[in-house]
């Protein structure tokens, strides 16, 4: 390095000496992270999509972690364009926990700082059951409106029999809410298929909907509260006994 | 739930896994019939959480075998590489909503890349952030393909898709088995 014409030795970072408290913070919720084993190999890196957007890439993010760097971590947008999808974790060689690292740092801010628009679906879900803010009136209104077509345009399936909140149903599915608010003509060939196998099936009212959102925010509280409310209403109210994923 | 420790006695399954299980039971009559001279060529989109992250392949070779039954081994293209080691397409972890939309595309650039090298025309993406993703990085980057839903692609193969549900079929495949 030079600086002012005289050649200055750079200094030795002292690892000892470093304060790494969201290394610290993290590792006290997830104790086999496993950070401090990092080779700094760059698999992770090698096979990550998201390597290279905003100038960043998981393998750089961990040592910003183990060097303390928590200010540059915090405020670095590359949390949101990471998808944690998990392919860095699996394809190392130390299975360090990376996407809860991300998931850790995405919670770490203040709430209403996080990105609008998966704070606004967030919110959303745990108002009205779906990340589309649709309320179930219109929810079960669509799905009625659809299977009535159906009948009556499809001789085949003039007994298809479609319910929202049928108590004693075998099975519970829940759906996307793009589906019934943006293509509800693309729910008719599922209820077709399980009108073919006899399914006993039914949606429910209460977190109808697949998505979540409130996970995207590292919104813990949020998560919780809508898969307490969608368990409550199955095990209380319908008393199904499978719950099916439509995705 | 495991996450939260939320007590439940439901079991929990995918819609995949059932159409797998009614295939093998005989309860859905599947074939590929339909497909044999078109030769229309199908691929798969492995989502993240029903693959890599659901902690085996289950779901994802059954994805598979549902797939091939109803459009026939010979025309599934498999993307390199697949299944737990897929590639995210960068739709998910609320990427769509985040305010990224240019990094999320170039982040979809390896997915396209990787869907364009199959050649196949429809790719099945069983999840809605995957679904849209895909659809859009096809525009995007100038795809020719269409992203369908498994059910759809059912329905079209044991002849009972109506002509109200093939919005989203190409011109090939719209006047197919009505």
């Amino acid at each position: 390095m030079i600086s002012g014409g005289i050649i200055v030795m750079p200094k030795t970072i002292q690892l000892d000496e470093l304060e790494c408290e969201f290394k610290d913070e993290i590792l006290d919720r997830i104790p086999d992270a496993n950070f401090d084993l990092c080779l700094t190999c760059g698999t992770c890196t090698g096979g990550c999509p998201a390597s290279e957007q905003l100038d960043m890439d998981p393998r750089k993010f961990l040592r910003m972690l183990l060097l303390g760097m928590d200010d540059e971590l915090k405020s670095n947008p590359w949390i949101w364009v990471c998808t944690m999808c998990g392919r860095c974790q699996s394809a190392c060689p130390m299975d360090i926990a990376i996407p809860k690292f991300i998931y850790s740092l995405r919670g770490s801010g203040p709430r209403d700082k996080r990105p609008k628009g998966i704070l606004g679906s967030c919110d959303q879900h745990i108002k009205s059951g779906s990340a589309m803010g649709v309320p179930k009136e219109d929810f079960i209104f669509t799905v009625e409106d659809v299977a009535e077509e159906i009948r009556e345009n499809q001789p085949d399936f003039k007994d298809l029999d479609v319910s929202v909140d049928r108590e004693g149903a075998y099975m519970v599915l829940n759906q996307n809410s793009r589906e019934p608010v943006t293509e509800p003509d693309e729910l008719g060939p599922l209820w077709k298929i399980l009108h073919l196998v006899g399914a006993d099936w039914t949606y429910p009212s209460v977190m109808w909907a697949g998505e979540n959102y409130c996970m995207f925010l590292a919104d813990d509280e949020g998560w919780k509260y809508i898969i307490e409310e969608f368990v409550y209403h199955i095990e209380n109210n319908l008393k199904s006994k499978l719950v099916v994923n439509t995705e | 739930m495991r996450k939260y420790n939320i007590p439940h006695t439901f079991k929990l399954t995918t819609i995949i896994e059932l159409y797998a299980q009614w295939i093998r039971e005989g309860k859905l009559k599947v074939n590929s019939d339909w497909n044999k001279d078109l030769k229309v060529k199908f691929t798969i989109q492995d989502p993240c959480n029903i693959g890599r992250k659901s902690g085996s392949d289950k779901i994802v070779n059954d994805l598979r075998f549902v797939l091939k039954t109803a459009v026939g081994d010979e025309n599934f293209i498999d993307t390199i590489p697949n299944r737990s080691n897929n590639f995210c397409c960068g739709g998910g972890g609320g990427a769509l909503q985040a305010g990224f939309p240019d990094n999320r595309q170039a982040y979809g650039k390896v997915k396209f890349d990787q869907i364009m090298a199959t050649g196949a025309t429809y790719v099945i993406a069983p999840c809605h952030n995957c679904h849209a993703q895909i659809e859009d990085i096809g525009e995007h980057y100038g795809g020719n393909y269409h992203v369908v839903h498994l059910w759809t692609l059912l329905c079209l193969a044991m002849g009972i898709l109506d002509e109200s549900e093939r919005t989203y079929l190409g011109p090939d495949l719209a006047e197919v088995g009505l």
